[in-house]
Order: structure tokens, then C-alpha cells, then sequence
């Protein structure tokens, strides 16, 4: 399957990426490439098969509601880009 | 301004989603503490900051709580329930994505009922799903960053939505009357809305009266009362009609509502902008509800408001404003049940909790369990008046505030100590009629040629007499007969 322009801008907004003219062109042609490889799916009859979610079969893996112990403030924040002693910063996200 | 002839043709249609924080001591997907209030920042572990390499895991509390919720508002539980991530880009989000429920939400359909003016009405829920919440990011005045704060990333809630079943902003404020009652009645929320334990987005379109079709809608965030939601209904009501009136295509937008104008403005910003791309989340398995579980759930439930309103009205026989204020609070209507096993005077128990034990609390901002005096101890406030011990004045003004100052004393005990009980035995209280009636030979004249409204005045004088102890009604029935009736 052949991914167009369009489609590429639209997925790399969503994920926050920028490439110029030339990484379009690969990423273009990259993307399509995948997608050839997963339509392979396609060819598996599935009719009749219930989807699954996870890999296991697993079910009702769950927590009893009981506290455990945090990360130290200071470990919490040790690989932020922007920091004070309290708070992540971030660009301003409203103007 | 618009004029009402003008808005008459107009009908309002609201939609509205609740959120609603559990009250969970630990996060949805990991350990950490739900706490409020805490330093910024210290309530997180790897998973909730969304570290590379880990895993979340479902509370099952917190799943147990949804499916409370789900069975209080009549939907159907569905039996295997499967998360969804929701991505999107925001600070406060540090995975990138939510982790949701999106196809097959824990509950499906339902329905509430809410009361106006005495009416009922049946609003139909959508759906409630189970989530987490996100970080708390704020946008301080002179601060060039927006600060995050992650401790209330990853507290669990559950989302209620309703179909767009409502007209009117007073239908909208009962409606979240009603859920906040219920979630405070399963003890699953504390329903504080001012504290953002509780949230509403609305989605309000209108349309000409008559119409089937629902307009464009738009969703209004950031309202954090009741009393907001009604402003931002109203507000967002003339706004469209305006638009409508002046040919204005209304835009599918989301808006911000602002308290002190009590007006929305249109929140545009690149998060708008995106899609979700919901996909099942691989992290977590499946939660499967069997119909053990389920009934397990079940009878852990206390009596819902609704359940003890019928049983007011229709096995205590009171009316449906004494059950409606008696129900308000899960509190007040579990003293009230608990007072109705020591007397069988329901109305007088009713008229007790709604007059003096309520002015009490109302007057000193206190909570029920705050109320010193037990409900055995009202109860034969009740016994007192009832065996024409006491009346009602003399049992709320004098016995009731002695019980108020010092709970440990008996009813009975302080009537008596206080010489307060009446003298309902003939014997005694005809002197004291006879004594009146020589000393009034005037007014007697009087009222023997017509002025029966002397009477009243004779009653007084023996009531004064007595120093308020003789029955009233025994007192009337001599007075009537002595005076020559």
C-alpha cells in the first residue's frame, strides 16, 4: 500500500515529528514498505476468530487497592529537560 | 437581549459527561498513593511517569466500584472488559496516552432518574467507563513555563455519560444532584465538585421546538460547581439563539467556561486538532466479571437513595418532601432509618429530623456524625410527647438543647429535673382552672354573653398558672365545661 503525501503529514502532526523534503521521501517510502509487510495478514482467513488484546491468555491480572512506595521527589524530576524544586516545567501550553 | 418570544422557539439540548474520582487509596494502573494535597510531585512512581519499560495493573477495587456505579444507575454490566489506549500529546499525559475503555465500556446503557417540582423524569446513560485521571499542569500569571505537577496522574475514575436527554439547565443541576448523591451513597466518590473530585463537561446544541434532528453541538469544559454548569447552560443557550437569530452557523467546538463573567470562549488549541486513535491497550489483560463477582459486588451495595425514598413514603407513610429532604444525605437518612427502629411515630421522627436536629447542624455547619444525641435518645424525646408527658415546645425548646449540652442525660431525667412534666391528671389542674375563673369573674361575664374569644386569655392565665405544666388539651376540655359550654 502506498502512503501519499497527505497521509504522511497528517501522521507525522499527530506524532509530533518534522522531517524535510528528502526524510519525507524515505519515510514515504519506509511506511509503505511496512504496511506491504503487514497486509501479508490479509491472506490468513480469520473468519470466525474472536480478536485478542494481549498475547497471553491471561485474565483478571489485578492489584488489591494497597499503597507501595513512591519515587523520591528528587529521582522523580532527575530526568526532566526543565525543572524547579516541585514541578516539571514545560513551554507554556496556553497563551 | 433576546426576548422570550424568541427563546420560546428555541429548545435546549444538553448532554453531559460526569467524571468522577473513586475513592481508591491507590492509583488506577499502579500503587501510588491517591492522596490530596500532597507536595507536587511526590505521589509517583516510574509508571506513572511513564518510564520506558513499565507495566501497568488494574485496581480491582476500582473496578469494583465502577460496577457499583453501573448497577445504582440500572445498566449492564458488560462481562469482558478490555482497556484502550487514547493518544494524545499533553504535558499532563506523560505516556502520550490514556489509558481508557472505548469499545465495551464497563457499563452500557442505564438510566437516572431525576425530580423536578416533583416530577420524575428517566435520563438514559450512554455509557460509564473506567479511566485515569491526568496531571494537574498550571499556567501561573508572570511564569514564562506551565508547571506539572503528577500526583493526580493515574487516580482512577469513572466517566458517566449521559445521552442527550436533558432540556433545561435546572434538569442539568438535578441530574448531577442525583449522581452526586449516588456516588456518595456508595461511598465511591466524595462528590466535591469545588474540589474537583467530581467534574462535568456539558454538550449543548438547541433547536427549533418541534424539530428531531439535534443542532451542532458544543462541548463546554471547566465549570466547578453545580451553580457553573447551570451559568454556562444559560450563557451558551443565548449565545447559540443569538447565532441561530443572525443567520450564524454554530461551529462544533469545544469552549472554556469562565466563572467570574459567566460566559465560554472558544478553546482552540492544537489538541483539538487531533484524533485519538484508540486501539486496545497490550499492557493489561482482559477483566472478565463472572456472575460470581458480580453478585459479590452486589451485595456489598447499601440501600440507594431511591430504595429508601419508596420505603419512607410507602412503608412509613410519609409524605414525598419529608423522604425526598430525609434521602438528600446518605447520613441523615441512615440516622432516620436507625430512628424508626425505636419509635413508631415516623412522621413525628421525620418532623424531628427535618425541624430542630437539622436547624441544629444547619446553624453550627456540622455533619450528622458530628450530632451529639444517639437516635434512642430522640426517640423518646418522641415517647415523652406521646404519653402527653411533654409537649412539643416544652421537648424541643427546653429538654432538647439540655441534651445538646450534655449528651450522656436522659430526656425523661431532664424533664424531671427541670419540673417540666406536665400535669395531664384532672385532679390537679381543675383547681387551678377554678382559681382562674374567680379571679376573672369579669371576663367570665363577658365571655358567657359572647366573647368567646376570651378563651384563649383563660388558657393563658392557667398555663401561667401552672408554670406550663398542665396538658393543654385536658386544661381546654375542663376550661370548656367549668366556663358553662
Amino acid at each position: 500500500m502506498k502512503i501519499d503525501t497527505n497521509t504522511l503529514k497528517k501522521i507525522a502532526h499527530l506524532a509530533r515529528l518534522e522531517f524535510d523534503e528528502k526524510g519525507a521521501e524515505k519515510m514515504t517510502a519506509d511506511m509503505s514498505q511496512i504496511l506491504d509487510w503487514v497486509e501479508k495478514l490479509n491472506e490468513v482467513d480469520t473468519e470466525g476468530v474472536e480478536p485478542i488484546t494481549t498475547m497471553s491468555s491471561e485474565i483478571n491480572v489485578l492489584r488489591e487497592d494497597k499503597r507501595g512506595i513512591h519515587l523520591p521527589h528528587e529521582d522523580a524530576l532527575k530526568n526532566a529537560p526543565q525543572k524547579d524544586s516541585d514541578y516539571f516545567r514545560v513551554p507554556k501550553v496556553i497563551e | 437581549m433576546l426576548s422570550e418570544d424568541i427563546k420560546e422557539k428555541y429548545e435546549l439540548v444538553i448532554g453531559l459527561e460526569v467524571h468522577a474520582q473513586l475513592l481508591t487509596v491507590s492509583k488506577m494502573y499502579n500503587a501510588d498513593s491517591t492522596e490530596y494535597g500532597n507536595m507536587p510531585n511526590t505521589n509517583v512512581s516510574v509508571i506513572t511517569l511513564g518510564h520506558p519499560g513499565t507495566l501497568p495493573k488494574v485496581n480491582k477495587m476500582a473496578v469494583e466500584y465502577a460496577i457499583k456505579m453501573g448497577i445504582a444507575c440500572n445498566g449492564e454490566i458488560t462481562r469482558h472488559n478490555i482497556f484502550a489506549r487514547k493518544n494524545y500529546f499533553y504535558p499532563d499525559l506523560p505516556k502520550g496516552y490514556q489509558i481508557t475503555q472505548d469499545k465495551g465500556p464497563i457499563c452500557v446503557g442505564g438510566h437516572v432518574p431525576i425530580f423536578i417540582n416533583g416530577e420524575q423524569k428517566s435520563i438514559a446513560l450512554t455509557r460509564i467507563h473506567m479511566e485515569e485521571d491526568a496531571g494537574k499542569s498550571m499556567h501561573l500569571a508572570g511564569e514564562v513555563d506551565t508547571l506539572v505537577d503528577f500526583n493526580r496522574a493515574g487516580v482512577p475514575l469513572i466517566e458517566i455519560v449521559s445521552e442527550p436527554d436533558l432540556r433545561s439547565s435546572e434538569e442539568a443541576y438535578a441530574f448531577l444532584v442525583e449522581i452526586k448523591k449516588l456516588v456518595r451513597y456508595l461511598d465511591i466518590c466524595d462528590g466535591n465538585m469545588e474540589e474537583g473530585s467530581l467534574r462535568c463537561d456539558a454538550n449543548i446544541s438547541i433547536r427549533k421546538k418541534g424539530d428531531t434532528e439535534l443542532g451542532k453541538k458544543v462541548e463546554v469544559k471547566n465549570m466547578n460547581s453545580f451553580r457553573n454548569v447551570v451559568r454556562a447552560i444559560e450563557h451558551e443557550f443565548e449565545r447559540q439563539v443569538q447565532m441561530m437569530e443572525d443567520g450564524i452557523e454554530i461551529d462544533s467546538e469545544t469552549r472554556n467556561f469562565d466563572g467570574p463573567t459567566g460566559t465560554t470562549s472558544s478553546l482552540r488549541s492544537k489538541e483539538n486538532l487531533n484524533d485519538y486513535r484508540y486501539f486496545p491497550e497490550p499492557d493489561l489483560s482482559p477483566v472478565v466479571v463472572s456472575e460470581e463477582w458480580l453478585q459479590a459486588v452486589k451485595s456489598e451495595m447499601p440501600a440507594l437513595p431511591r430504595e429508601l425514598f419508596d420505603k419512607f413514603v410507602n412503608q412509613y407513610g410519609l409524605p414525598d418532601y419529608d423522604a425526598g429532604v430525609l434521602t438528600d444525605s446518605k447520613e441523615i437518612a441512615l440516622f432516620f432509618e436507625e430512628l424508626c427502629t425505636k419509635t413508631d411515630n415516623y412522621k413525628a421522627a421525620s418532623n424531628w429530623m427535618m425541624g430542630p436536629v437539622k436547624s441544629y447542624l444547619n446553624e453550627l455547619t456540622l455533619h450528622i456524625s458530628d450530632f451529639p444525641i444517639k437516635p434512642e435518645q430522640v426517640a423518646e424525646l418522641i415517647a415523652l410527647i406521646d404519653d402527653g408527658k411533654v409537649n412539643f415546645s416544652v421537648a424541643s425548646q427546653k429538654i432538647y438543647p439540655e441534651l445538646l449540652r450534655d449528651k450522656h442525660k436522659r430526656p425523661y431525667q431532664i424533664a424531671q429535673d427541670l419540673n417540666l412534666i406536665q400535669e395531664s391528671d384532672e385532679g390537679s389542674i381543675k383547681p387551678i382552672i377554678e382559681s382562674v375563673i374567680a379571679e376573672n369573674a369579669a371576663k367570665v361575664e363577658e365571655y358567657k354573653s359572647g366573647k368567646k374569644g376570651l378563651l384563649g386569655m383563660f388558657m393563658g392565665q392557667v398555663m401561667k398558672k401552672s408554670q406550663g405544666k398542665a396538658d393543654p388539651k385536658v386544661a381546654s376540655k375542663i376550661l370548656t365545661e367549668l366556663l358553662g359550654d
